[in-house]
């Protein structure tokens, strides 16, 4: 069984590959796995020939194979996993899943009732329809999604797909993760010695926010913006239209989450701890280590509070660095917005975000701390 | 990964968060606050999983009488569509077939992690790698009169470094951890401290003198009584306090039902 069906699982990697070559009439950058295909509708014509070329596998048959040969190599497999480097792979890489996927099924179900339920109009009259104005608004209106960042970036997707200026579904998705009450709550309590610390992220994440939402409205350009255009087909039913929502939205983004979570754990299980003593010494390079760890480690907003706290050796303002630039920008997230922004998208994004970061948080540092 | 095979992957990722919530298992990788909302996205995935499956087979019915009506030639290349697995629309004629996301699969992994590996809560190999993370707690509340004294591994580090072991005197007190060793070899009590889940769990070490056992392993889990020590240690990651514990009596112990510590949720 496991012989057989062992070439059968590398055949569904191939069409990828053998597809790219069929594509280059395709505008050239964006190469994204799924979301950037699909704004191609006018090659659409092309895709009903490619699968034609041999193909007979289906998903189902293949996922079912998997299975059964995961299943019956296991003892190997376990065997193979058991050094204690892997070992602890392993259990950040499922503590990161197991940790954002409620958060994720969350933003996911908002998303996919802003999209379904709520008309557009809402967003219109809700909004004020100067974009200038909008963008600190959003902000603000970020401080009521619960939750950590997972949940914002499938409802800001949701809010563009809705009509809503993109300027301010930037400055939601920065601002959201990082002013609810829960992360304020939760900083507070990691810092009980240093209640400015609460005022500082506040003030510092959502003037980072809406600087990126000015910068998107005067520079910005929306076909960096691929989003998937899927719903709402005509005649389907509301009901289809937000099960069939949450399904795509889940699985991709869901499939970001892993590929997130890899990297974090592979960080978190490889890089030693000590190099950051001797970073803690000059206070430049403090801030700059502090905001590469936040990216790096893909904490949750929630809980990076308590992480921030435990790093004693530095400084206050290197700390915020590292409050500020993690839930607006790390692997996961970056992996989360390329899956539901585009690929051209992310690349340009989160370079930008990370930078005015951490001078949006020296700033708020300087004059608070 | 067409939207069967996307049914039964929501379906067992479902399933897995479930089975994760029910039994003990999420507790080696998330906080136990988080329980309920584990089992309501679990739930939420196998609506979800259901109602793909049933959207699904009611399109197949639709699309099929469809077919039926419109003759023979377009039934064939709409099966054969349908075959390839990308069966998407069924809707070719309209122009749009758009794909479903591949990076899906990889949805498989962590299904395959938590069902098939399961592993561990993390233990000795985090701990001697992470530097101490004790933090001066803001009020110590009165302990209970108990002999000997049930202690967490985190309370007795907070008041033998921040209350110099003033609330402990010199009491028997019973603390639980799991070993750790340290490149020379000394043995430490550690317990993992969690706010969230496992990525951002880290080390709460205590040294312990006395009556240690000879051998010690790594990862075991000890039950040890003793009284208050007065030594103190830097843990050289990262020059935190290590406070030590003057151990009378050693005994191992099965893995506490939750491994990590989370007083510093309360």
């Amino acid at each position: 069984m496991a012989i057989t069906t062992e070439p059968a699982a590398p055949t569904t990697e191939t069409p990828p590959i053998a597809e790219t070559p069929q594509q280059p009439p395709a505008p050239a950058k964006p190469e994204a796995p799924a979301p950037s295909k699909e704004p191609k509708e006018p090659k659409e014509p092309k895709e009903p020939k490619e699968p034609k070329e041999g193909w007979q596998l289906n998903s189902p048959l293949v996922l079912t194979m998997v299975l059964l040969v995961v299943v019956l190599v296991q003892s190997p497999i376990r065997q193979a996993l058991s050094a204690p480097v892997m070992q602890s792979w392993m259990t950040v890489f499922v503590a990161v899943v197991v940790q954002a996927l409620p958060f994720l099924v969350l933003g996911v179900l908002l998303s996919a009732a802003i999209a379904v339920f709520v008309p557009p109009t809402f967003f219109a009259r809700a909004l004020p329809d100067n974009p200038v104005l909008a963008v600190p608004v959003a902000g603000m209106a970020g401080a009521i999604l619960p939750g950590c960042e997972c949940a914002s970036v499938p409802v800001a997707g949701a809010l563009v797909r809705r009509g809503v200026t993109p300027a301010a579904a930037i400055a939601f998705l920065l601002s959201a993760p990082a002013i609810n009450p829960i992360v304020l709550t939760a900083t507070a309590v990691a810092f009980p010695r240093n209640p400015e610390m609460v005022l500082a992220r506040f003030v510092g994440s959502l003037l980072v926010a809406c600087v990126m939402g000015w910068l998107w409205q005067r520079v910005g350009r929306t076909d960096w913006l691929r989003l998937p255009a899927h719903e709402p087909h005509e005649g389907e039913t509301k009901g289809a239209a937000f099960w069939g929502s949450v399904r795509h939205d889940v699985m991709q983004a869901g499939g970001f989450l892993v590929l997130g979570a890899m990297s974090a754990a592979t960080l978190k299980a490889v890089a030693p701890a000590s190099w950051l003593r001797t970073a803690a010494d000059n206070p430049v390079v403090a801030i700059l280590a502090l905001s590469i760890l936040a990216v790096l480690l893909s904490i949750c907003s929630e809980a990076d509070a308590f992480v921030a706290a435990s790093l004693t050796q530095f400084s206050l303002t290197a700390k915020l660095a590292f409050l500020v630039v993690g839930p607006m920008i790390d692997l996961k997230l970056f992996a989360m917005q390329a899956g539901t922004f585009g690929r051209g998208f992310a690349l340009r994004f989160a370079p930008t975000t990370f930078v005015l970061a951490i001078a949006g948080a020296v700033v708020t540092g300087a004059v608070l701390l | 990964m067409n939207r069967q095979a996307q049914a039964a992957v929501l379906f067992l990722v479902g399933a897995a968060m479930l089975h994760a919530g029910f039994t003990n298992l999420y507790l080696r990788y998330v906080k136990a606050g988080l329980q309920p909302l584990l089992l309501l996205s679990g739930a939420v995935l196998i609506v979800a999983a259901l109602a793909t499956a049933w959207y699904e087979w009611r399109r197949a019915k639709v699309t099929k009488a469809h077919a039926e009506a419109h003759g023979e030639a377009h039934t064939e290349a709409k099966s054969e569509a349908h075959a390839e697995g990308d069966g998407h629309e069924g809707d070719a004629h309209e122009g749009h077939v758009h794909r479903e996301p591949r990076i899906a699969w990889l949805l498989v992994l962590p299904l395959f992690a938590l069902i098939l590996v399961a592993p561990p809560a993390l233990g000795s190999y985090s701990a001697v790698r992470t530097g101490t993370a004790l933090m001066k707690p803001y009020g110590l509340s009165k302990l209970p009169d108990s002999n000997p004294l049930t202690i967490g591994l985190v309370d007795y580090a907070s008041r033998a470094v921040y209350d110099h072991g003033r609330s402990l005197g010199t009491r028997q007190l019973k603390v639980t951890g799991f070993i750790a060793l340290d490149k020379s070899g000394a043995p430490f009590l550690v317990r993992m401290a969690l706010n969230c889940c496992a990525a951002d769990a880290q080390p709460v070490k205590i040294a312990l003198t006395g009556k240690i056992p000879p051998v010690l392993q790594p990862d075991t889990w000890l039950e040890v009584t003793g009284t208050y020590s007065a030594k103190q240690t830097k843990d050289p990651i990262n020059n935190g306090p290590i406070p030590y514990f003057q151990v009378a009596l050693a005994k191992p112990v099965p893995t506490p039902k939750d491994p990590y510590d989370e007083s510093w949720n309360q």
